[in-house]
């Protein structure tokens, strides 16, 4: 992480809604965070919770109903100039969920691999293009000579990497990695969270890293946000989190998170996250930062009650 | 496992797939005793057979694949004989059964949940309409279904994910199988609800006498269940052992290899432990041990030889050279180390 923490986006107050009248379903309920330039910000939370939903606003695939999205020091939700919409396109890339699903089985690893750049750059010669392309693939560690060899002849490990490619070759500075790994056999996981790591390092980027398994998350994430049912419950520092998670919701993810030990997991107690433990009819909870860094969801008697708790660590 | 016996022994199976003219072996040569009352996990990269092993002991083999040589025994008899539907009847659903990775593979998505756990007992039990429906009811609560009565008129999908994957189990469990073989049963689902899940096996497994085995690739959840695990490797079966052994006194460097790549062990701002290349082509005869050109550890002899099982204790064996009185003796990784010496995270929960 950054010594001097600069931060590259400010996420405030986000709301994503789906559909309209009667069934408006609202995905992401006001979320707010900050994303520090080099740091790897861990997004955790259950299925259906908001994750891509959040990534894919702040890449503008999905118009946001509130809130702002600030990149740069910039606002780039809602309407925005074609210049900054370029501009956008160019610093911030997304890596998808599925690497079957989400590459094209018809077209060819270069077309694949430049088609985001030649949106951008219409007026690259083929031989910057297939420089650029070449360059992309061996930045993942995949060979030049697969440019023109089709997805499906390549195993799972090998077509995420082509993603990665596709998302490199525009030189973001901000890449949203959305389950990079959770598709991915187990032998190949540690391949491709290795080549993330090294291509951070060499090249200082920033990274959003969705995830629901923790203990990806726990290697590889700066700080972690916890997220349930479109809004953020808690955020902390990684060691933070795991040494004293206050919120309720977090404790039970926390303590469902499978461990390789025999002794341990068959005397584990998985806590079960009750909501009405929550009396929010009056006082009503609010975003706060519970002690430097850690922010919680809580009202005023859960607040106190955490602060509490914080002094007999 | 004192006084242990095997339910199922299935012993020297070699199983060849046909595939464009051209002969897959995947699985190749496994010999595995399941003991009565167990939950024997099996573990092993995508392709290296777990699935194939163990629908073939249910006669759900693939058309285009059969059995080259081998036996596997159950109750006096050689299942691996077993050529017709009708033969394998008496087996599949009321001996042996699966609940898969994906519920909606199985459930009809036309037809009430009752409906399709009621057809499971229609087909192998002998109980009239209102006992059926009582049993039904009472399979339902076992799963954790809460308001039974109501959930037995609904839709598959009117149900989330996890709440499936619970009716899946309770038509597994209906008739009352001896052996329930799961496929990846919780891979799909939230680590909260896989929790759950694997809670309502192992309860599932005493309430009725079950013998399990459980296929995954998630070493955590091999560590949750586990009384026995089975480490797969290129359609052979190259270490196995207690859980404990498994975990803490691994011998073969794939066993090595899958629990250091796992992040419960990495090292924030080091490299993860990883497994280079791919695993072999099944299509192509393999010589010596199948794991050696990814093994960092290989010796001379293993690129010609294929290594036999070497037993570690009564209850553990390994197919590795590494084992032989003349080896050199290699130690495991050290990060393995710490798998022996992990704590709960979040000090504070549950105090
Ligand atoms: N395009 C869409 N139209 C309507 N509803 C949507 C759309 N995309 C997502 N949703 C809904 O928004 C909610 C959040 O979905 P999202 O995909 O963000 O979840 P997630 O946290 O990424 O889950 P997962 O871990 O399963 O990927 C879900 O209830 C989902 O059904
Ligand atoms: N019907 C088939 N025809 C040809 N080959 C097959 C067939 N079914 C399986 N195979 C091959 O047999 C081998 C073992 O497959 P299997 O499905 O048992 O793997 P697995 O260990 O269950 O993997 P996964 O973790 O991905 O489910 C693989 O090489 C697979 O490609
Ligand atoms: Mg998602
Ligand atoms: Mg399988």
């Amino acid at each position: 992480m950054a010594d001097k923490k600069e931060i590259l986006l400010e996420v405030k107050d986000l709301h994503v809604s789906f559909g309209r009248g009667k069934s408006l379903f609202e995905a992401v309920k006001g979320v707010n965070f900050n994303i520090y330039k080099g740091e790897t910000f861990g997004l955790v939370g259950e299925s259906g919770s908001g994750k891509t939903t959040i990534g894919r606003a702040i890449i503008r695939m999905y118009p946001t109903s509130g809130g702002e999205v600030i990149f740069n020091g910039q606002k780039i939700n809602g309407k925005i100039s074609k210049e900054l919409d370029k501009d956008v396109i160019h610093n911030i890339q997304m890596i998808f969920q599925d690497p079957m699903a989400s590459l094209n089985d018809r077209a060819k690893v270069s077309d694949i691999v430049k088609e985001g750049l030649i949106n951008v750059q219409k007026g690259l010669s083929e031989k910057e293009q297939q420089e650029r392309v070449d360059k992309a693939l061996l930045d993942v560690g995949l060979l030049p000579e697969f440019a023109s060899r089709f997805p499906h002849e390549f195993s799972g490990g090998q077509r995420q990497r082509i993603g990665i490619a596709r998302a490199l070759i525009m030189e973001p500075s901000f890449i949203i990695a959305d389950e990079p790994i959770s598709a991915l056999d187990v032998s190949i996981r540690a391949q491709v969270l290795n080549l993330l790591s090294k291509l951070q390092q060499e090249r200082n980027l920033t990274y959003l890293f969705i995830a629901h398994d923790l203990s990806v998350m726990r290697f590889i994430s700066d700080r972690i946000a916890v997220i349930e049912h479109g809004k953020i419950v808690e955020l902390a520092p990684t060691e933070k989190l795991f040494a004293h998670p206050l919120h309720p919701y977090t404790q039970a993810l926390l303590s469902a998170i499978p461990m390789p030990n025999p002794d341990l997991e068959q005397n584990k107690k998985v806590l079960v996250y009750d909501e009405s433990v929550h009396d929010y009819s009056s006082d009503k909870p609010e975003w706060i930062e519970i002690e430097e860094e850690h922010f919680i969801l809580a009202n005023k008697k859960e607040a106190s009650e955490y602060r509490e708790r914080l002094k007999t660590l | 496992m004192e006084n242990k016996k095997a339910v199922l022994s299935i012993q020297d199976m070699n199983i060849k797939f046909s595939l464009r003219g051209q002969i897959l072996h995947a699985i190749r040569g496994v010999s595995l005793d399941i003991y009565e009352g167990e939950c024997l996990a099996i573990v092993g990269e995508s392709g290296s057979g777990k699935s194939v092993l163990t629908k073939t002991c249910m006669g759900l083999l693939d058309k285009n694949g059969f059995i080259e040589s081998g036996h596997i025994m159950y109750e006096g008899k050689d299942l691996a004989t077993y050529k017709t539907d009708k033969e394998w009847e008496k087996i599949c659903g009321s001996e042996i059964a699966m609940v898969m990775q994906d519920p909606m593979t199985c459930l009809n998505p036309l037809k009430t949940i009752g409906w399709q756990i009621e057809e499971s007992l229609r087909y192998h039990s002998n109980l009239n309409k209102e006992e059926r429906k009582k049993r039904v009811i009472e399979i339902l609560t076992d799963v954790g279904i809460t308001e039974p009565e109501r959930r037995y008129k609904q839709y598959p999908h009117e149900f989330s994910g996890g709440m499936r994957q619970r009716v899946a189990i309770a038509i597994a469990v209906a008739c009352n199988p001896k052996i329930l073989i799961c496929d990846e049963p919780t891979t799909a689902l939230d680590v909260t609800i896989q929790a759950q899940i694997l809670e309502l096996i192992r309860n599932m497994q005493k309430k009725y006498n079950l013998t399990t085995v459980y296929i995954t690739h998630d070493l955590g959840v091999v560590a949750n269940v586990a009384d026995r695990v089975a480490v797969m490797y290129a359609g052979d079966i190259i270490e196995v052992g207690t859980s404990r052994e498994i975990f803490y006194e691994p011998k073969h460097p794939y066993t090595w290899a899958l629990l250091a790549s796992l992040p419960q062990l990495g090292i924030k701002g080091e490299e993860l432990s990883s497994i280079h290349g791919t695993p072999p082509n099944l299509f192509l005869p393999v010589k010596g041990d199948a794991f050696a050109p990814r093994n960092p550890y290989a010796l001379a002899v293993d690129f010609e030889y294929r290594p036999p099982y070497f037993e570690v204790s009564p209850t553990h064996k390994a197919k590795t050279w590494l084992l032989d009185p003349r080896a050199p003796k290699i130690e495991p990784p050290k990060v393995l180390e710490m798998i022996k010496n992990m704590e709960r995270v979040g000090g504070v929960l549950g105090g």
